[in-house]
């Protein structure tokens, strides 16, 4: 056969495309699932063990058969608490890794920044953290509580348990503000009053002059929606000062990240929270998670809310594309607004179609011993702050984070 | 009643926070004119250290008062013969070394100790003022405050060595030509600075959360503090610390904590204006 130069082009041209096929067809057939969290920095508290979470969820997923037949893969980058590199390693996923789901960021700031990313390359976006509610995006699931499913069942209980009158210490940004609001609301709604507010922003750590004018205005009972480092010196000083002995507390934020282990148990006994999740949390669910988590990873130490988030944020996804048959981004946003449904460590999870946001068990916890002790559940609370100004099935278009108006 | 003690009880505390943590820093600036950005990372390593020593079993106060004064001495002493005596009278060079040894100290710590929150518990529990509830630790923060700063004046002011250390600072030479060996001086001063930041990392210990990154916290009031007192250690601390805590204290109960802090900023702002030298620069000048 005599090769001329057309015949050589062609058939080197063919020879190539069938060297690429093979590896397509492998990139094909396992389903990449982008992990984005802060596992170094400042952050790292929540970042890392919800990075183990998402390990877990994908070695589960794969061991019951992956996907609709396809194993997945877990693409992970490191953000270190350094929110610029959140939309850099955005970019990478979607474009670079052309991954099929992106599960993560922390920090509202975190979420905001890559969110526009992520809908724009039709990539869809898991955010599993406890925040202040109201983002209104079809292209994302916040799988978290919110301040609302939070406050709706803490405040009336800690008031009927204590009394009328508030005192909320609140950290001065949109989380802390918004969740005063709701308290407020909510108290309203019990019959109560708030006497005073007081925001305080994020470095503050000396509350001295704070415990006197608590002290002044004399309530029945404090609600903390404190955030960070600099206000766990609150709860010292407050003890410090015996406050605690004196005037109860309840709180939307300690405990988040383990904090109750941090404070002795004089400085944390007693202090009422509400959460989708404790470790005390005696159900069968939960049993058999902490074992798996034990067994993978050798301590239980650091599991927290956000983790438990995360790992059923995962399932989440992971039931709505097995429902789905497929990853394809509309197929699963689809058959998830179907109303699909999981039963994790918390409890049963189901999404609302309306806001992508969740329907959860929220349970009012006791800090005793430095453990979260569960005193009552609450079944299947509504995400009624993100419901009162968002309708996605109306408004599928709406990309909107609303500022929720009380 | 009551509520005037309980301000002026916290007013004093004000004051003295702002005391402890600047002392350091004054002694290494005023003596020295050296800006140790590390101050704040000083701090923080000697709250570690009493609560490292505290969860060893070692008593509360020998933790905070003992320990961590002598680990934070330690670890100044070596910073000064390894980076800081190859820089004096550079102040921008300084600078950026213990800023570099700042993040430094800070990632080190993060390895060692984890990057959380810890702390020990208050070991004074607290009083009554009439109907108010206050801590007693606080006053036990005056306490440390006072002792301080009449350790300082003390040792400047009556003792050979603080003689020697003040004519070494003023005209190093004239020090050299006497005989004394002004490196070992320097050497000696910043070493105590170094303990006077782990005093008050420890004396702090109880009241904070502590992570390795609570430096940043201290820095900024401390140097604001330094700067504005002038020259003078002991009389420009006490002036500017007096200034300062009383007018974020008051402005605190008057109104917010973010209010107090502006309240704070902002005097330093005019004070700095009207007196670019600092207090002792116009004030006091010769004190100690």
């Amino acid at each position: 056969m005599k090769i001329d130069r057309r015949k050589f082009v062609a058939g080197t041209a063919a020879a190539g495309t069938m060297a690429f096929l093979p590896k397509m067809a492998i990139a094909g057939e396992t389903i990449k699932v982008g992990s984005i969290l802060d596992t170094s920095g400042i952050f790292d508290l929540y970042g890392k063990p919800m990075d183990k979470a998402v390990t877990l969820a994908i070695e589960e997923l794969n061991a019951a058969g992956g996907i609709a037949g396809r194993k997945l893969e877990k693409v992970a980058y490191d953000t270190q608490s350094n929110m610029a590199l959140y939309t850099q390693f955005a970019q990478k996923l979607t474009r670079q890794d052309k991954v099929d789901v992106v599960h993560g960021g922390i920090l509202s700031a975190s979420r905001e920044a890559i969110r526009p990313t992520l809908r724009k390359s039709k990539t869809l976006y898991f955010y599993n953290v406890q925040y202040e509610g109201g983002v209104c995006d079809r292209n994302i699931f916040c799988t978290g509580v919110t301040p609302a499913q939070q406050a709706e069942v803490l405040v009336p209980y800690a008031m009927e348990k204590w009394g009328k009158k508030i005192y909320i210490l609140a950290a001065d940004y949109n989380y802390g503000q918004i969740t005063a609001k709701w308290i407020e609301h909510y108290a309203g709604k019990a019959g109560g009053s708030v006497v005073k507010t007081d925001f305080f922003p994020l470095d503050v750590a000396d509350f001295g002059s704070t415990i006197a004018k608590i002290q002044e205005a004399a309530p029945d009972m404090i609600m903390s929606a404190l955030v960070g480092g600099a206000h766990l010196s609150f709860y010292r000083q407050w003890a410090a000062a015996g406050m605690n002995k004196k005037i109860p507390m309840a709180s939307t934020t300690l405990g988040a990240g383990n904090e109750q282990v941090v404070l002795t148990k004089e400085e944390g006994d007693g202090i009422l929270l509400a959460y989708s999740f404790s470790k005390e949390l005696d159900r069968p669910e939960n049993k058999v998670f902490l074992d798996k988590w034990q067994k993978r990873f050798g301590s239980t130490d650091d599991i927290h809310e956000l983790a438990v988030a995360t790992y059923q944020g995962m399932h989440l996804w992971g039931a709505g594309a097995n429902k789905a048959g497929s990853v394809e981004r509309d197929k699963v946003v689809e058959a998830l607004e179907s109303g699909v449904s999981i039963i994790g460590p918390s409890g049963k999870i189901t999404v609302d179609p309306k806001t992508h946001h969740v329907v959860t068990d929220v349970h009012i916890v006791e800090v005793g011993d430095q453990k979260m002790n569960v005193v009552k559940s609450y079944d299947q609370r509504q995400p009624v702050d993100t419901q009162a100004v968002c309708d996605l099935s109306a408004n599928p278009g709406d990309t909107t984070q609303y500022e929720i108006k009380i | 009643m009551d509520y005037a003690a309980v301000v002026i009880v916290e007013v004093f505390y004000g004051i003295s926070v702002l005391v402890l943590i600047s002392a350091g820093l004054a002694v290494v600036f005023g003596m020295m004119r050296v800006i140790n950005l590390a101050h704040g990372e000083f701090i923080t390593l000697g709250g570690y250290a009493a609560i490292t020593a505290h969860s060893l079993g070692v008593p509360i106060f020998i933790s905070t008062l003992i320990v961590a004064p002598i680990v934070v001495a330690i670890f100044g002493l070596v910073v000064e013969r390894l980076i800081v005596r190859f820089l004096y009278g550079r102040l921008i060079n300084t600078m950026l070394a213990t800023w570099g040894l700042s993040l430094l100290m800070i990632g080190g710590m993060t390895m060692i100790f984890g990057n959380t929150t810890t702390g020990i518990p208050t070991p004074i529990s607290g009083f009554t003022l009439g109907r108010y509830q206050m801590s007693g630790y606080n006053l036990f923060v005056i306490f440390m405050a006072i002792v301080t700063v009449i350790i300082i004046y003390g040792v400047l002011k009556t003792t050979r060595a603080g003689l020697i250390a003040r004519g070494a600072m003023q005209n190093p030479e004239m020090a050299n030509a006497f005989g004394y060996n002004t490196s070992r001086i320097y050497m000696l001063t910043f070493t105590a600075g170094a303990a006077l930041s782990g005093l008050a990392g420890g004396v702090m210990a109880p009241l904070v959360g502590l992570n390795p990154a609570s430096g940043a916290n201290y820095i900024a009031k401390a140097f604001i503090t330094v700067i504005s007192g002038g020259t003078s250690v002991v009389s420009g601390l006490l002036s500017s610390a007096t200034l300062f805590g009383s007018v974020s204290q008051i402005v605190t109960f008057i109104s917010t904590s973010v209010v107090g802090e502006i309240a704070l900023l902002i005097a330093a702002v005019i004070l700095l204006r009207l007196l670019p030298t600092g207090i002792t620069g116009r004030f006091l000048k010769g004190r100690v």
